[in-house]
Parts: structure tokens; sequence; C-alpha cells
């Protein structure tokens, strides 16, 4: 029998004993509410009234035309409330929050989404929250700061280590260890030590779950292949589920591949070679470290995406080969962005774009009876200054340097 | 002789003992090399290396930096390993590893244990790796004979320091207060009932660590605790005066 919190070897809970008793009582806590059906029941209302879910299944007509193969179908996370999929997870951890009686949430944001997310969901709930973001994502994603402070969340930039998403998670732990009375850790992604990745991929599950059914009305029959990004891999793991009993449909995550897989400049685990096992930021999985088992600096044009480790769920998936990887480059995701925008008129966010790029790649070889379905995790119209900057698009630098022209002489 | 009855003995002669604490490789070896020198010249009883890692979560800014230092001068495991068996094979006090898991997870958690006790180092401290998920660790150790230190927290019950103490051994390091390393601790009632609590659960010798920084701490924890840990401090001092201050520093803590 494998041990709590394991899937096959990988997860675990590797955390210092000062939070010991913090674990048990959260362990406690999800048990109960998963054993509820009355509380999954005030989760799924909650979605319904506060974000938009359930979140439409798009047929991209055009896209599917274009490639000649395969339908292309579009499961639009980005519709929901603070434009991704985070939302799930806040507002699932948010009424767990309830239940223990705490005060005070504090989480790590990447591209700022799931700061945007938690820091909205404590707005609504009335909590106090602390928002840790590496100094480097601060600078690359401001509107989400702006508007994490506007939602009365403090923005704290993490100056340590590489400045990114691995640092402002050694950050809130370390917030963690101090507060853990009143505070709550809202982990964004199914990643660090049980329970979270488990819990976090079951509030996510709300995405298969629809996406299932929704398939079967639109298409009548399951989809050939899903395709998903994954950073930590939360909005994976939340469509995967729900087609993981369905062993005709391919399962496909797409990482960064930045610069290039053979540039070294990248943050793929599983899809390249340079990842190896390693016990991190409380969990199992496989990290990209040197021999010495020192994390690596990663890189890729989608924040989000830009992370060392990934979920202990998928790295089983991908071990007992049920879940395929692959990676997109930063040039790719930006060809498969305007693409997507001129076709569909659907803008997706940058991470998300990494799905679309696979897909791309593989719906000619399939069917014209034959379905996919991408993941579209989050909108790209929020994070207009990244997305134009990659665009590298001349009209908005003239923008921004005509604003700060106007902002200096006031 | 086993690290534990070491300690007794060593505590029968002194009203308490002190426990130093340095980075590996930060701001190199060569300080390194003079501080161990100096602490040692002036009665530090035992020393605690750390093998810097990336991802240091337990530790507070003064070690993370430290940590980051290290590795951005390219310090490396198998160069700390040969730094250890020197000062182990130089000098007669105990010298422990502190370090996260992965460090040994990826050196191999046997090959490391034994590489450890090769060159004579005493124990480990990982922070990180509580006794659920440590048992191979806690079984190689028991068997090279290196003492797995366990770590007590003050929201640690007194069930669960039993538990943990079952699975240690050399001493306890109670970690004097909830956070990371480096801030200051107040010793109030609360501080004493915990420590209370510790001295309940076990024999084992207890280390009081987090926010030892001077003579005033290193009094108030004389006849409550058997080993002061001081981390944070030392690394301070020697960023500001230098290695040399380090002697003169550590001869005064104890009064």
């Amino acid at each position: 029998m494998e041990k709590p919190g394991y899937f096959g070897q990988w997860g675990g809970a590797y955390i210092p004993e000062v939070l010991y008793e913090t674990f048990r009582e959260l362990r406690e806590v999800y048990a109960k509410a998963k054993a509820d059906p009355a509380f999954w029941q005030e989760y799924v209302t909650l979605m319904g009234s506060y974000s938009c879910r359930p979140t439409p299944l798009t047929h991209a007509e055009n896209l599917s035309r274009h490639f000649g193969g395969a339908q292309i179908f579009i499961k639009r996370e980005d519709l929901n409330h603070t434009g991704a999929h985070k939302a799930n997870n806040v507002m699932g951890q948010g009424l767990l929050v309830k239940r223990m009686g705490k005060t005070r949430v504090i989480a790590e944001t990447g591209a700022g989404q799931h700061g945007v997310a938690c820091a909205t969901m404590a707005a609504k709930f009335g909590f106090a929250c602390t928002i840790y973001m590496g100094e480097e994502d601060v600078h690359r994603q401001r509107p989400n700061v702006f508007w994490m402070e506007k939602l009365g969340a403090t923005v704290v930039p993490v100056t340590t280590g590489s400045r990114t998403l691995k640092d402002a998670i050694n950050e809130a732990f370390r917030d963690w260890v101090s507060n853990m009375d009143t505070t709550h850790y809202v982990m964004g992604t199914v990643c660090g030590p049980h329970p979270f990745p488990e819990m976090v991929a079951w509030f996510q599950s709300i995405i298969g779950q629809e996406a299932r059914k929704q398939i079967l009305a639109a298409h009548t029959k399951l989809p050939a292949r899903v395709y998903a990004c994954v950073g930590g891999g939360s909005n994976a793991m939340g469509i995967f589920q729900g087609f993981l009993g369905d062993p005709e449909v391919e399962l496909i995550g797409v990482e960064a591949g930045g610069k290039g897989l053979d540039t070294g400049q990248h943050a793929a685990r599983l899809a390249s070679q340079d990842a190896s096992p390693g016990v991190a930021q409380g969990y199992k999985t496989m990290f990209l470290q040197d021999s010495d088992g020192q994390m690596r600096d990663t890189h890729s044009v989608a924040a989000g995406l830009d992370y060392i480790g990934v979920s202990p769920l998928l790295t089983d998936l991908w071990e007992k080969g049920r879940v395929r990887f692959a990676a997109a480059t930063d040039q790719e995701v930006m060809a498969a962005l305007d693409l997507t925008i001129k076709k569909e008129g659907i803008i997706p966010a940058l991470e998300s774009t990494h799905a679309f790029v696979q897909a791309f790649k593989e719906a000619g070889e399939l069917r014209g009876d034959q379905a996919i379905v991408i993941n579209q995790s989050g909108r790209g119209d929020k994070d207009i200054f990244t997305i134009a900057h990659a665009f590298n698009d001349p009209s908005w630098k003239e923008f921004i340097r005509k604003k700060g022209e106007e902002y200096a002489t006031r | 002789m086993q690290l534990a009855e070491q300690l007794r003995l060593a505590r029968n002669k002194k009203e308490i003992l002190l426990m130093t604490h340095l980075v590996l490789g930060y701001p190199s070896f060569a300080v390194n090399r003079e501080v161990i020198q100096q602490m040692v010249a002036n009665g530090v009883d035992v020393i605690e290396l750390q093998i810097p890692f990336s991802e240091p979560m337990a530790d507070g800014p003064m070690i993370i930096k430290a940590n980051q230092d290290a590795l951005a001068n390219g310090t490396k495991v198998a160069e700390c390993l040969a730094f250890a068996a020197e000062m182990a094979a130089q000098y007669d006090i105990p010298f422990l590893f502190m370090t996260y898991y992965n460090i040994l997870f990826k050196y191999g958690v046997e090959e490391f244990l034994r590489k450890a006790k090769e060159i004579g180092i005493r124990g480990c401290i990982i922070p990180d790796l509580p006794p659920e998920e440590g048992e191979e660790y806690l079984r190689l150790a028991k068997k090279l004979d290196l003492a797995p230190i366990q770590i007590f927290a003050p929201t640690s019950t007194e069930e669960r320091m039993r538990t943990l103490a079952g699975h240690g051994d050399g001493f306890i390091y109670c970690v004097a207060r909830r956070g990371v390393t480096g801030s200051k601790t107040e010793f109030d009632a609360s501080f004493d009932a915990y420590l209370a609590r510790c001295r309940r659960a076990t024999d084992l010798p207890l280390a009081v660590g987090f926010g030892i920084s001077n003579q005033e701490d290193v009094r108030i924890l004389t006849g409550k605790a058997d080993l002061a840990v001081i981390g944070t401090a030392t690394i301070k001092l020697v960023e500001e005066k230098g290695a040399e201050a380090v002697g003169s520093f550590i001869a005064g803590l104890r009064g």
C-alpha cells in the first residue's frame, strides 16, 4: 500500500517540525470536507454565483478548419472571475479557512494570477492577505501587483534566490512557520507537502468534471486527446481528472521549452532529460537541479510556468505512461497566440498558449470526426504589458513612452 | 563513546555547553577554518556545519544569504565533506552536519551517512526530514552510530515529543520559538513551560536554539538547557567584524 500523500514514489510531506500540528489540522479539515457532500455543493454553488462556472467549452471551428484535422474544442477557464482557473482553488481553500476559523491568508505567486485570485478571495471572505512574489516577477507583472494592492493585499517582493516562484514559496513558508495560529497558506498549485497536491487537485477537478460532460454533449463521444500547460500542474490535473478513467483519451502536458530544450534555458521537467528526482519545497518530484541537488535557474516567457518542480501527481502519471509530456518554446508560443487571436478572437494567457502549441502540432494527424480539447487555463488580455512586450509591438512601445513622459512632466 | 553520553559527561564539568553553527563556504573555507579555530580555542563544545542548499526553507535572512553566497562562490558538497574531514581530524570536539534533505537524497542517503561516519562526523540535523519521511535515514544512522538529531518545536505536543525522542539520539534540538533562524526570542513563562515539557518528554540532553545571541541569553538558559546554540549571531559577527572577533565573543558568552 502506498504511504498517505504519495503517488507512486512521489509526493510526501517534508515539513519542519514546527508545522507538524498545522498540517495535522489541515489534513483533518480537508478529510472532513471531502467526506461531506454539502461542502462540495457549497463550493459548486459559490463558483456558479461568484465565478462563471460551469465555464463554456468552445468549438474552435476556424482553427479546426485551418489545421484540417481534429475538431478543436477549448475549455474556457479564462472566463472564471479573475481570469484563470486559479479561482477554483482559492475559493475552495477559502471555504476551508472559514471552517478552520483562521483570519489571515498568505500565498506565493509567479505570474500574479494566483496572487490576484487569492487577494480576491480574501476580500470576499474578509481575511487579511499577504502575497509573496519574486522581485523579478513583480517587475514583469506590474498590473497584477496593482490589483492585489487594490484588493487590500500586502505584496512582498522576494529578493532571495532567483527571485521567482520557488523563492516566493520559500518565503511564504517562512511567514507560515511564524504565524500558523491565525494564518493559512493558500498554496497555488498541486505541489508542496501533502495534503496540498491532492487537495488542490480536488478543487480543480471541477474543470474535468464539466469538460467531460460538455464534450460528450457537443461531440457525442470522448475526445482523442486533451492538452494542458504544466507549470506546477494544477490546471492540467484539473482537466485530466475528468478523463483519467478513459484509457482511449490521450492526455498531454505541455511544459515551458523557453529558448529551446538544448539551451538549458527552459522549465521542462518531464519533457526534457534535464530533471532528476529530488526533495524540495516539502515534496518529492522531478526537479531541475544540479548533481549536488542545488536548484537551477529556469526560464520561460510565461512566469506561471517558470518553476523548478512539477506536481507529484503528474510525475506519477508520467512515470506510469498515462500522461505524455511535450515542451513549447517561447517563439512557438508567440506564433500560436497570434494565430488563436486572429482565427478565433480568443486571447489565451501565455501559460495556456503552451497547450495550444502542441495541440496545433498534432491536430492535423487526426481525422475530422475526432475531437481534441485544449484547456485554456487563463486569459491573456489582462497581461497586456507582458504580451505586448513579447510581441515587441511598436505602437504599444510608443504609447508607453508617451505615458512615461506624461507622468514625468507632472 | 556515544554522543549523548559524551555530552552528559561534558555537562558535569560545565553549567551549560555551547554549540555553534556556520555555513560552509561562507564567506570562504579559509574564513570557516579561522572561525572554527577560534571557537574551539574559546571553549565551544559542539559545532554544527551547515552544507549550503539553494532552498533553505527553515532559515532566516542572514543564513539564507550565507547559503546563497556560499553557492554563488561555487561551494560543492564534495568540498564541504573534505573540509569537515579536516576539521574533525584536527579538533577533539564533536562536529555535526546540518543541511536539508535534498543534499543527502541526491548524494545517496546511505553513501552520505557512510561518508559522514568515515570522516568523523557525529550526527546530522535535517530540519525538513520528519521521522515519518526519514525511515531509511533513521535506520542507517542508527546502524552507523551517527546521531540523528530530532527537533522539538513550541507547537509540538508532549505526545509528539515522545515520538520524536524515540527516533532521536545525541541530543534534542529545541527550537526556542516559532519562525525562522535569526530573530530575537522572548524568554517568558510560556518558554519555561515549553522547556519543562521538553524535559519531561526525553532523557536526552536538550539544546536550545533560534535567537540566542549573547551572554544574557546563555545565562537564562543555564540550568534549563544542556546546550545553548549560537547560530546567526556569529555569522553576523564575522560579517561585521571579521573572523578575529569570534574568539572573545565566544569566551564572553558563559560570563
